[in-house]
């Protein structure tokens, strides 16, 4: 069948003020005001959201899970950025 | 990067799936585990959408304004969740158009159960207790799922079920309260959907090819029998509670193992509705491929639309 596929967009709600925006699933839609609509029908059926944001699918540039451990691999090998790293003397508080 | 062997690969896979650590969409995994998934969780989309089918019928019908509005909720709640799914599907590479093509040339299969018709009022109680009751048996434990967005789809759609059965549970136990009429209403359908209903669970373990490794994977985490076991035995208290029998002559509770035990199951009426020839299956196959080709110049309307509005925009 002749049948050319509406773009693939990524989901994102803020479930309410004061939190980030958090990817929730993706979804078929021709223009990103159809996307919003539809995502508000998907994902928000039971207040879920307070806002949404819709990124079409082929904008998203992720990292490579294979090379994650050479990615990360700094802040694994610099302990010294987490508090613990130092002692602090018995006798000394609010530290 | 070093070079690894599959073999290596496949261990480190199967290490990360046995230490629970989930499996995203762009890590590495075995060619058969991506397929397993692409099956199951198409299938399982396509069973959300054909499902809205059998309820739909009634839509119209409702007996009165509030039956009615939870009717289209629950139907649209339906269509999120094949959505959900599709979207999970998606993520493994495989094309959301193709796998609905699959089901329309009867490559891929769907829950049997919405290969029964609904003749009654009454089916709308039975379909949202019983089919979605056993949906909820079967997907409580796909929501610990080793395959991350297949699992996170599953958390989303038990949240919503609950509602879906309850609102079953009161259309049937209403009608089994009511006059002489409507409770044998509510009997009957009754007697129609129970033997369905605990065959959703699929064929008994020693029939069931993909549970063994399913498992390993941690793509199933109950056998089919453990999962109609529990079913059964939360099912028998609830219609006895509301007075309908089990369409069962041989049903007894064991004591000893504190398990309700059934008569044989009719495996060849199952077999035959997912080969193709429950009393529905054309009718509810044919729909939906009339949905999809009815609704093409829509779609092609609308892309034509963002289409030109993205040229005038950039001018």
């Amino acid at each position: 069948m002749a049948n050319q596929e509406w773009p693939l967009w990524e989901v994102f709600i803020r479930s309410k003020q004061g939190l980030n925006h958090k990817h929730v699933g993706s979804l078929r839609a021709s223009d990103e005001q159809m996307a919003v609509d539809n995502a508000r029908d998907v994902y928000t059926r039971r207040s879920e959201g307070v806002s949404i944001w819709v990124v079409e699918s082929n904008n998203v540039f992720a990292s490579e899970p294979a090379q994650a451990d050479s990615l990360f691999e700094p802040a694994d090998s610099k302990a010294y950025r987490h508090p613990m790293f130092y002692d602090v003397p018995d006798g000394i508080s609010h530290m | 990067m070093k070079e690894v062997n599959i073999t290596e690969l496949e261990r480190r896979f199967q290490e990360k799936i046995d230490n629970d650590i989930k499996i995203e969409p762009r890590d590495w995994m075995p060619e058969e585990y991506r397929q397993t998934l692409i099956r199951q969780i198409s299938q399982h989309a396509h069973s959300e959408i054909v499902g809205m089918l059998p309820e739909g019928n009634w839509i119209t019908r409702a007996p009165n304004l509030r039956r009615k509005a939870v009717l289209l909720a629950k139907v649209q709640d339906e269509a999120g969740h094949g959505l959900y799914l599709y979207s999970a599907v998606e993520t493994l590479g495989a094309d959301r158009e193709a796998t609905i093509d699959d089901l329309h040339t009867g490559k891929a299969k769907y829950s049997s159960i919405f290969n029964y018709p609904t003749t009654s009022w009454a089916d709308m109680g039975s379909i949202g207790w019983l089919v979605d009751g056993a949906a909820i048996m079967n997907q409580v434990p796909i929501c610990r799922c080793s395959y991350g967005p297949y699992a996170r789809a599953m958390v989303r759609v038990c949240k919503e079920e609950s509602f879906h059965q309850r609102q079953g549970f009161e259309i049937i136990s209403l009608l089994a309260q009511g006059t002489p009429e409507q409770k044998a209403m509510a009997q009957e359908s009754f007697n129609r959907f129970w033997w369905p209903a605990i065959m959703m669970f699929g064929p008994n373990d020693a029939d069931s090819k993909h549970t063994a490794q399913s498992m390993k994977w941690k793509i199933k985490r109950n056998t089919n029998d453990e999962l109609r076991q529990m079913f059964i035995d939360v099912t028998v208290p609830q219609a006895e509670m509301i007075g309908l029998t089990i369409p069962d002559k041989d049903l007894k509770f064991n004591k000893e193992t504190g398990h309700y035990e059934t008569g044989p199951i009719d495996w060849d009426e199952f077999w035959e509705v997912v080969k193709g020839n429950g009393p529905c299956n054309k009718e509810r196959v044919d729909a939906r491929r009339k949905a999809k080709e009815d609704g093409l110049w829509v779609r092609e309307a609308a892309m034509a639309y963002a289409e030109k509005r993205k040229v005038k925009n950039a001018s």
